[in-house]
Parts: structure tokens; C-alpha cells; sequence
């Protein structure tokens, strides 16, 4: 029965995953008619039956790991020694560390402010245009391509060629500077500015998840606010101003607070095209090198329990404003 | 900029016909859009023309690379090839996929079977238990429920950072460490917040008068769900299930940390790829195309269903 573990061929693969699946399925079933017996057992065994999988799971690995980590993050590296708020004080200390959080932090400032302001722009001056469909999937298409893949994309677009005779630049960015008469630039290496050319790449994904969100708010507004608008005399950017960010100001907290947390807990895109060198390290990365490959696990555990404290607070304000503009309604 | 030429041909279209469609307008709103468009529109139109180029143009050099010949990759840039498509001298080839699908030590069509083994489990086993646990909490009466909804909902805030560690452990102590089981439970786990919160939300806006009228010809929760509430939620299952996939497909830090060498899927092998021939761009472009294509294709066809689940993912939770 090995196979079932560990596969080796294409048709043993598959087979697993039929395995898989009709296991699921079995298991599910069972669940399903011991509960089936109406009136005869009490409410809460068919409680138990719907929602205990779904818990139990959660329990098992979201909650326990959670407060595993938690508590590790207070040991040392082979979580064998307790050492305290050591590993926070290296994290908020170490030189090293500090611009670890100052890079995080200009990725989270930056990648949701740029990409809802473009994707709101776009949003606007699409809207009702004739060829909006077209002009939004050319947006969104990034949304659906991995990150990993959309690093590969970026990466060809930077490439960086020496300047030399004889040699042309295969990376459109450095053939533009060359076209304008411009030394080509290695752009992933040189700081600060590399993190904003991998910060291009989080805007270039999430632009299109802005303006779907703001699009589907923008034609929300009642049609006889705009009316009433445009009979006082509101036209173009005055419009934009006074009628439409005010009456799609939830849509805007959502879609901000949302990529910001996606922006904290990505690290795909630092991996895949600097490795975090080059001053290029994020906390999300930072997590993985320690866990994984320098085998700090008490350093890894606070790093990533820094990271959960990080996103709550944009959480708690994203559901606030949600009870707010659900009272107005 | 070399990229603005076919801004003049879109403008006066966008600006004559625009807004006319889609619903009844008076004369009077008529007449205020002809004035808005006419002060606004040809910027307006061309601004959204360069952004859309901007936002195009890095995919479509990924692509047209992916079909040039090794030799023309490393001496020229791509957009070189347009004068040539007119002139029939631009040379494409398929070389650099066959490489990537079957190259040694690329072999990207046995990483591809991965991805997809990994998928399909991922996808159905959280919609389905999700299912269940969203008609418990909306149908079922039970001491603790709201408690527990909430809890579930406010676990949705754990960045899956801090499971890791302990359930990688949790799995090489029985032995599964590496394994697609391993994969599909975590990937299970990690969907299953959000997924009952969603379902959750969909469920709770059909009439109660349809459940109750179920309930009052005797039928059981169980048949209440499949027969009544299943295919009611057949669109929402849908939003959820090509979220879900999109996620699991497009997904590195999972696959990077659960799955064995030689379960890897494409997202981990194209990103080993990136970082050990990160120069050898045919063999890069076309494995990154051949990671792209199956998400592409399954959100091209159905963009709809995936742009409502988002919006209600996005704009309730």
C-alpha cells in the first residue's frame, strides 16, 4: 500500500486521487446518514454531524498551530530553551531586522494606495465606455496568473543587459532608457528602489481586483444623485470629487484593507526574483529563510506571530467601517 | 513612446456612441453626458488606452518570447519581431516548449499532472465540508452557534505563516510528510474560513419559507440541504469553487512547503526554475506560459462567476 503515499506513476497519481476523493466522499456519506434519522436524536447530534468536520479541521490546523507558534515563538531556535521576548528583541533590534520592517512597511503603504487609486481612475473612465468589458478583463487578467508567474513576466520586462557594444537589451524597460539615450540599469539590484520595482509587480496583480470591487460600487450609485449633480453644474473631475469617492467610500476601505493584507502575507514575488537580497527582504520571506532554511524555528514563529498582530489591526478596521456602512443602509 | 499608435482610431468611436446603450435616458441626461463627453472624453479614452497597453504589454512579451527561437531570445528583444510578422522573415517555433515539457531537469509535463492531482481534492473537499458547516450554522439550532460562527469567521485573519511550522511536524510524526495528503489537507484547512463564511452568506438569503415549508412536509435536514438549498447555491458553489482553484493552482508557499520533490507542483518548479536558469529565458517564458494557461483559460470562460464571488467575498468580509 505504499503507492498510496507515495506514487510514482502518472496513472498511480491519478489513482490516489481518486482514492482521495471517494474516501472523502465515503467518509462524508457515513457522516451524513448517521445524522438522517429525524425526530429520533436531538438537534445538536445533526449540528454536530453539518458543522463538526469543518471545525474539527479548523481546530486542528489553523487554531492549535496557531497557539503552537505562539508558544514557540518564546524558545530558542530548537524550541528547546525558553529565552523569553528574546527572538522579538533581535527582530525590533537587529539592524538587519529593522529593514526587513521598513521595506514590509513600504510594501504595505505603497501596493494597495497605488493600485486602488489606478484601478479606480481606470474604474471611472471606463465605465459605461464602449468597450468596457474588453478594457476590464485586460486589467483583471493578472489577478488570475500566479505570482510566480507574474515575477517570471516582470523579471523579462527588467532584464538587464551590459551596456556594451554589439550587445541589445532584451528587457523592454532598459531598451526604453536606451531608445531615450539613458545608461540601462540593473533595477532588481540597486536599493532603495528595487523594492519599488518589485512593489510594480503586487500593483500590477491588484489594480485589477480594485477596479472590479470599485467598478461594481461606482454603478451602485442611484442614478438621481448623479442627475441632481450634473443639473448644479458638476462635471468631469468635480463629479469624480464630490459625488463618486464619497458614495463609494466603503468599496474603497475594503478594497485598500484587502490588498494591504494580501501585500503582508505574500512571498512569492520577493522569492522568486531576488531571493530577498539585496535589501530586498520582507517579513513574509524573512519567515520562510528561517524557518526553512536556517532552522530558527523560535525566531520563524515570531516573525510569523508579528505578521498575524500586523494584519489584525487592518482586519478590525476593515470590519468596523462594514458596520458602519451597513447601519447607513 | 512607440506604444500610442492606435490611440487616434479609438477615440472618436468611444466618444460618439459611448454611453447610449444600456438603459432609457432622458433628453435632459442625454444632452449632460454629450457635455461631459465632449470636455472629458478624448483624454479620458486615452488615458485609459495607455493604461490598458501598460497593463497588456509584459504578458504579450512573455508570450511572443515563448515562441522565438533560443538563439533570437538571447540576441534581440522581442518587439523586434514586428517587423518581420509583416515581412514573413520573423521565424516561431514550438522548441522551447517541448524543452520545458520534457527537457531533462525541467520535465514540466509530469509537474503539470501534479498541479493538477493537487487541485481537484483541494477544491472539493473544503466546498463540500463548507457546505455542510454553512447549513449548520444558518439552518441548524444549536447552544454555542453564533459563538462558534463568529470564531470561525474571525479565523480567517491567520496568515497560514504561523500553521506551518506545526503541521509539517504534525506530519512527518505520521508519516504522510510530503505526500499529496498532506497537500490536500492543508490546502482543505486553509480554505475553510472563508468558504463557510461565504456559502454562509449565500445561504442565509433564501426565503426561510422554502426551508420551513421543506421541514413542514418531513423532511429531514439532510434532504432539506440536497433537495431545497443545493441547487439554489449551485451559482455561489461555482464563484467559490473557481476562487478556490484559481488559489490552490496559483499557490507557492503550500506547495513549497508540503510537497515532496517529486509532488511538486508547476508554481514551485517554474519559481526553482527562475532561481537556477534564471538567464535562459526560452526555457523560462515557455514554463511560465505553461503554468499560466489553465488558470487563464478557466477565468477567460468564466469571469462572471469568479468577479461575484470575489464581490462578495471582498464586500462583506
Amino acid at each position: 500500500m505504499d503507492w498510496l503515499l507515495n506514487p510514482d506513476t502518472v496513472t498511480q497519481k491519478f489513482v490516489v486521487m481518486g482514492v482521495g476523493i471517494a474516501l472523502f466522499v465515503a467518509v462524508m456519506s457515513l457522516i451524513l446518514f448517521l445524522v438522517d434519522r429525524p425526530k429520533r436524536i436531538p438537534s445538536w447530534v445533526v449540528a454536530v454531524g453539518f458543522v463538526g468536520p469543518a471545525l474539527l479541521l479548523i481546530a486542528y490546523g489553523l487554531l492549535r498551530p496557531g497557539l503552537e507558534t505562539l508558544y514557540n515563538s518564546f524558545f530558542n531556535r530548537t524550541t528547546t530553551e525558553f529565552v523569553g521576548l528574546d527572538n522579538y528583541v533581535t527582530m525590533f533590534t537587529g539592524a538587519q531586522f529593522q529593514k526587513v520592517l521598513v521595506v514590509t512597511a513600504a510594501w504595505v503603504v505603497l501596493a494597495p494606495l497605488v493600485s486602488t487609486f489606478v484601478g479606480l481612475v481606470y474604474a471611472v473612465l471606463v465605465d459605461r465606455a464602449r468597450f468596457e468589458k474588453v478594457a476590464k478583463t485586460l486589467i483583471f487578467i493578472p489577478m488570475a496568473i500566479s505570482m510566480v508567474g507574474a515575477s517570471i513576466i516582470w523579471g523579462f520586462v527588467y532584464e538587464f543587459r551590459p551596456d556594451q557594444p554589439g550587445i541589445e537589451q532584451i528587457g523592454l524597460l532598459n531598451q526604453l532608457l536606451v531608445w531615450l539615450g539613458l545608461p540601462p540599469q540593473q533595477f532588481l539590484i540597486g536599493e532603495p528602489w528595487n523594492t519599488g520595482f518589485l512593489i510594480v509587480v503586487m500593483i500590477w496583480i491588484q489594480t485589477g481586483f480594485a477596479m472590479t470591487v470599485l467598478a461594481a460600487a461606482i454603478k451602485a450609485i442611484p442614478d438621481d444623485i448623479v442627475e441632481a449633480a450634473r443639473l448644479d453644474g458638476l462635471h468631469g473631475m468635480g463629479m469624480f470629487r464630490y459625488i463618486t469617492v464619497p458614495s463609494i467610500r466603503p468599496a474603497l476601505v475594503v478594497v485598500l484593507t484587502t490588498i494591504a493584507m494580501t501585500t503582508l502575507k505574500a512571498f512569492d514575488i520577493v522569492r522568486t526574483m531576488t531571493g530577498g537580497q539585496f535589501g530586498t527582504q520582507i517579513i513574509a520571506n524573512e519567515f520562510y529563510t528561517q524557518a526553512f532554511r536556517q532552522n530558527n524555528q523560535g525566531l520563524a514563529a515570531a516573525l510569523a506571530v508579528v505578521l498575524f498582530i500586523l494584519v489584525v489591526p487592518i482586519v478590525a478596521y476593515n470590519v468596523r467601517q462594514m458596520r458602519r456602512s451597513e447601519e447607513i443602509r | 513612446m512607440s506604444t500610442t499608435p492606435p490611440v487616434p482610431t479609438t477615440n472618436p468611436e468611444t466618444e460618439d456612441t459611448a454611453p447610449v446603450k444600456e438603459r432609457k435616458l432622458t433628453r435632459l441626461e442625454k444632452r449632460a453626458i454629450a457635455t461631459k463627453g465632449r470636455l472629458t472624453s478624448p483624454w479620458a479614452s486615452l488615458t485609459a488606452v495607455i493604461l490598458a497597453i501598460l497593463w497588456t504589454i509584459p504578458t504579450v512579451g512573455l508570450l511572443v518570447t515563448s515562441f522565438r527561437p533560443e538563439i533570437d531570445i538571447r540576441r534581440s528583444g522581442w518587439w523586434t519581431v514586428i517587423p518581420g510578422i509583416f515581412t514573413g522573415e520573423t521565424e516561431f517555433t514550438l522548441d522551447n516548449y517541448d524543452q520545458a515539457l520534457y527537457g531533462s531537469g525541467t520535465g514540466l509535463s509530469e509537474v503539470f499532472i501534479n498541479t493538477f492531482v493537487i487541485t481537484i481534492p483541494a477544491v472539493i473537499i473544503p466546498i463540500t465540508v463548507a457546505l455542510l458547516a454553512a447549513y449548520g450554522f444558518a439552518w441548524i439550532e444549536f447552544p454555542g452557534r453564533n459563538l462558534l460562527f463568529v470564531a470561525v469567521f474571525a479565523l480567517q485573519v491567520v496568515p497560514i505563516q504561523v500553521t506551518l511550522v506545526p503541521l509539517l511536524t504534525n506530519y512527518n510524526n505520521w508519516g504522510m510528510a510530503g505526500s499529496f495528503w498532506a497537500v490536500w489537507l492543508s490546502h482543505s484547512i486553509f480554505a475553510l474560513p472563508l468558504a463557510v463564511f461565504l456559502l454562509h452568506n449565500f445561504m442565509k438569503d433564501i426565503p426561510r419559507s422554502l426551508v420551513e415549508a421543506a421541514r413542514v412536509d418531513g423532511a429531514g435536514h439532510v434532504k432539506i440541504f440536497f433537495r431545497v438549498l443545493f441547487p439554489l447555491l449551485v451559482p455561489a458553489i461555482a464563484a467559490f469553487g473557481i476562487f478556490q482553484f484559481l488559489w490552490v493552482w496559483n499557490d507557492l508557499l503550500v506547495g513549497l512547503t508540503f510537497a515532496a520533490p517529486e509532488y511538486r507542483p508547476l508554481t514551485v518548479a517554474v519559481a526553482e526554475l527562475a532561481g537556477t536558469r534564471g538567464g535562459d529565458w526560452h526555457i523560462l517564458t515557455a514554463g511560465a506560459f505553461i503554468s499560466m494557461i489553465v488558470p487563464l483559460i478557466v477565468f477567460l470562460l468564466l469571469q462572471r462567476y469568479f468577479v461575484r464571488g470575489m464581490l462578495a467575498g471582498a464586500v462583506k468580509g
